[in-house]
């Protein structure tokens, strides 16, 4: 099952990004589409430099899609990652609910979820993303927020947000109960076009009461402010 | 076959075809119809690459056209096109009045093509669009169009398939009048305006519908928002963006493909490689404007010279003279200029309305001196009035806010006035008469001929006339647009007429609605307004012909223009096409349509194969349009005689919102 689980990605993602190049009948008022947006693919100054990512890719039409995200980071070798496979549907004009499978991995252990969700933007354009996970052991919220501030049509400032929150502890997976941990990031694009930017950016990365003990037991650092320098694309 | 293909000097004359002895001088006089693209062999234009660099011109009455993919050259890249007979735009045709035209269509692509004739009356199995006249003209095949002409003046033929009206395949249609024509003029020119991108329009669909927002690189940004607090401070400017804030919208949405992708041409040519023609002075020219681009409304002004505006979609209007006009896609306008050439060489100046691009083309006495080219405009900004909201009827903190603004500027409000109690009055500032006299004397520089008019024709059929509806303040702070003040718009023409009813659906798919739509058909639109210009609006078009005598409406059809810019859904009523039942009419049935635009768009609505009677509030002067711009948060009303049997398509003509804001009209 976990082998599936690992193939999956990568075949949604060659059939997205290859269908993603296609002309299918565009010329209907409804066509089949498909996108992979890599939102964030860095490079940070935090212990052990990690390699990080926040990736979603989707296919479908304009009332339903099938979104994969992946978020993760790898560094010395060992990888963490949270993914998702989400039914994705609009109910309301800036709103689409979504509804599916969480899969969340860390070196030694891995855990499922059931997830569902609300994704969109709210007023003062803010782009949220937002999580309900449920599984037997546990059950938590993910946030993320997003604002884009232009400086210039191209050079373009978003500040954003990253939250977690659990109902129980979880040593396993190296995550407490309550906030658990958040990310608070700075990071400043130059959209060579729409679908290409590199990007600096400066972000904090904290973690609270029972999750930031156990990062203290794993030699970690509870509370880092990084740089970090990467590339943002879609297609 | 009796086609006649001519390269003629453009400066022959055409006054003798204008006096009527024109029969056998017809291919001569053709040659006033030929852009002046003979002028550029000796110049070294960049891009024009491998398609036939004379614009042909093709006299009826039988027609032979190819339809073909033919590599072109227009902005230093070869790429692809859909082109009539290798021609970019295709040739222009010629027909006269009253004869009998035979056109064979020759389909060599490897997918369906089609021919629709804009705004041409004829039999629906010749309309040309797949699917409703006909199934399309198959790979191989030719298709053979026959009808008699019935109508005269300026028109336009493409492709109704897929998207290859994007990729070339659209010509202008010179109809020449049975009779003598009424106009009088030396030189003749079409003056052709589209739009060019060298990505594959199926891209640019795509890249729009995953971003709605994908071309507009005019986007509000932090420097805009600290110049407002600067100029009014943080609370005041927090409040002026309070509204769009709390909605998610912006006032920067004009164009969906803008100058990021495109190319702008005038009769095939870039603004590089400069179309023009070569006049002497004290002639007068007829420039026949035809704007055949997919997604491109243009504000088309000749610095230094004046345009008496003759004709729109073809039907003769009383002559008005306006510095500037805007022509939305799908429409057409005849002017006529007198340019004195001997002074200056004059820029036919097309500027794209979001000013992300313009075309541009010249006429002079020597074809070496091209203009200088003009200063495009500010970049519009969408307004309150756009949104179709009424502020001064809204008491919430917002439209305070507004008004608010409006004092900041410096404008005396204090005679503002708003009389709640029958909800539709209000007062314009500074000079203005007492609200009982009818004959408002405004200091607008919009003329009021016909408000006063129809009151005029109201008070004769016995209507009441003490309701006047006046347009919002919209107080623009961006110091580039102005307010609204004075513009008046006219008084609903008819009484209440039985509404037809149908489907509408709520939901995601649309983003907005309207909350007090007016009229204003004498606002020249978004980017036009008191730029110290004459801006032809719509309630300057008057119908060359009587009116009175049509046959009044007996019912009434209103449909809204709904979308969701972001997940670039377009629809009426909320239904795309493909969800939507046919419009069902009885021949001779006369109906009233009226569009409410619940969205930030213009929206070029065109209803194939029957007239629109556009009410412009002058009942004897009704203009009759093939192609009608409803104005972002407006309505419009306009008039129809179904009196074509068959099925019509009737849509936006924007290209890429087509597909959804469509439906079809069934004639029985």
């Amino acid at each position: 099952m976990n082998t599936l689980i690992k193939k999956l990605p990568i075949v949604f993602l060659l059939f997205t990004s290859t269908y993603s190049h296609s002309s299918f009948a565009l010329s209907e008022y409804d066509p089949l589409l498909a996108s992979l947006r890599v939102n964030q693919l860095e490079k940070s100054t935090q212990q052990g430099e990690p390699l990080s990512w926040d990736a979603s890719a989707w296919i479908g039409k304009n009332w339903h899609k099938v979104y994969l995200t992946s978020e993760g980071e790898s560094s010395n070798g060992s990888t963490e990652s949270e993914n998702q496979l989400l039914y994705s549907t609009p109910v309301e004009r800036f709103w689409d609910f979504q509804a599916g499978l969480g899969y969340d991995e860390t070196p030694e252990n891995s855990q499922t979820w059931g997830i569902v969700g609300f994704q969109g933007l709210a007023p003062y354009f803010f782009e949220i993303n937002s999580r309900l996970l449920v599984n037997d052991k546990n059950a938590g919220v993910r946030l993320d927020a997003e604002y884009e501030a232009l400086f210039t049509q191209r050079l373009i400032l978003t500040p954003s947000l990253k939250l977690n929150a659990y109902t129980s502890d979880d040593k396993k997976m190296g995550i407490g109960s309550g906030l658990s941990s958040t990310e608070l990031g700075m990071r400043l694009r130059y959209e060579f076009s729409r679908k290409f930017a590199p990007y600096i950016g400066l972000k904090w990365n904290q973690a609270y009461a029972t999750t930031a003990d156990y990062k203290k037991e794993e030699g970690g650092k509870t509370s880092e402010t990084s740089l970090v320098a990467g590339l943002r694309f879609w297609f | 076959m009796n086609t006649s293909h001519k390269s003629v000097h453009p400066q022959l004359g055409r006054r003798q075809f204008v006096k009527g002895v024109a029969l056998s001088t017809f291919t001569a006089a053709i040659g006033s119809h030929l852009p002046s693209a003979w002028a550029k062999e000796e110049f070294s234009a960049v891009g024009i690459g491998d398609i036939n660099p004379k614009q042909p011109v093709l006299i009826g009455p039988e027609f032979d056209l190819t339809i073909s993919e033919t590599p072109v050259n227009i902005t230093g890249a070869r790429v692809k096109a859909t082109l009539i007979n290798n021609s970019l735009p295709a040739p222009t045709l010629v027909w006269r009045e009253g004869e009998t035209v035979t056109i064979r269509v020759k389909n060599t692509l490897s997918v369906d093509t089609s021919i629709h004739w804009h705004g041409i009356i004829l039999p629906f199995q010749m309309d040309g669009v797949p699917g409703l006249s006909y199934d399309g003209i198959k790979p191989g095949e030719t298709f053979t169009y026959q009808f008699t002409v019935q109508q005269h003046g300026t028109y336009w033929y493409h492709s109704h398939s897929e998207f290859q009206e994007q990729t070339g395949l659209y010509g202008a249609l010179v109809i020449l009048p049975k009779k003598t024509d009424p106009l009088d003029y030396d030189h003749d020119f079409v003056i052709q305006l589209s739009d060019w991108s060298d990505s594959a329009p199926e891209t640019l669909y795509s890249n729009i519908k995953k971003m709605g927002d994908y071309y507009n690189y005019s986007q509000r940004t932090v420097g805009d928002f600290w110049h407002e607090v600067k100029t009014y401070g943080f609370s005041k400017a927090w409040e002026k963006r309070k509204m769009w804030n709390q909605m998610r919208m912006t006032d920067r949405d004009l164009s969906d493909v803008t100058g990021a992708t495109y190319t702008y041409l005038m009769n095939g040519l870039s603004p590089n490689a400069h179309w023009r023609t070569v006049i002497e002075s004290g002639k007068k020219v007829r420039l026949r404007f035809v704007n055949s681009s997919a997604m491109t409304f243009f504000d088309v002004r000749i610095p230094g010279l004046k345009m008496t505006v003759v004709a729109a979609d073809g039907n003769l209007v009383q002559p008005v003279e306006v510095d500037e006009f805007r022509i939305g896609v799908a429409e057409t306008y005849d002017v006529i200029v007198e340019p004195d050439t001997s002074k200056q060489a004059y820029a036919i100046f097309a500027q794209a309305i979001d000013r992300s691009g313009f075309a541009m083309g010249s006429i002079t006495s020597d074809p070496t001196q091209l203009a200088d080219t003009p200063e495009m405009d500010p970049l519009p900004i969408l307004s309150m009035t756009d949104m179709g909201m009424d502020m001064g009827m809204d008491m919430d903190s917002t439209s305070h806010s507004m008004n608010s603004d409006g004092e900041m500027e410096g404008m005396s409000h204090s005679s503002q006035q708003m009389d709640m109690s029958n909800g539709s009055q209000r007062m314009t500032s500074s000079d203005h008469n007492s609200m009982n006299e009818m004959k408002h004397d405004m200091s607008s520089m919009q003329q009021r001929d016909y408000g006063h008019a129809l009151a005029m024709e109201k008070r004769k059929m016995g209507m009441d006339v003490s309701k006047v509806d006046h347009s919002e303040h919209a107080h623009n702070m961006d110091n580039m647009n102005v307010n609204l003040d004075d513009i008046t718009i006219p008084m609903d023409m008819n009484p209440q007429l039985p509404q037809i009813k149908i489907p509408s659906a709520e939901g995601a798919q649309i983003g907005m609605r309207a909350m007090a739509p007016k009229y204003r058909l004498d606002d020249p639109g978004v980017g036009l307004r008191e730029n110290g210009r004459k801006v032809l609006t719509y309630a300057d078009l008057k119908n060359h012909f009587p009116t009175r005598h049509h046959p009044k409406p007996t019912k009434e059809l209103v449909m809204h223009l709904t979308g969701n810019m972001e997940r670039y859904m377009w629809s009426i009523n909320g239904i795309p096409f493909e969800d939507a039942d046919p419009l069902n009419f009885q021949y001779g049935d006369r109906v009233r349509i009226t569009f409410i635009n619940d969205t930030m768009m213009n929206h070029p609505m065109h209803l194939h194969g029957v007239w629109s009677d556009l009410e412009t509030g002058d009942e004897n002067h009704i203009p009759r349009k093939h192609t009608v711009i409803v104005q972002p948060g407006s309505k419009i009303s306009y008039r129809v005689t179904m009196d074509a049997k068959g099925d019509w398509a009737y849509h936006c003509h924007l290209l890429y919102h087509m597909m959804g804001m469509f439906r079809k009209v069934q004639i029985r």
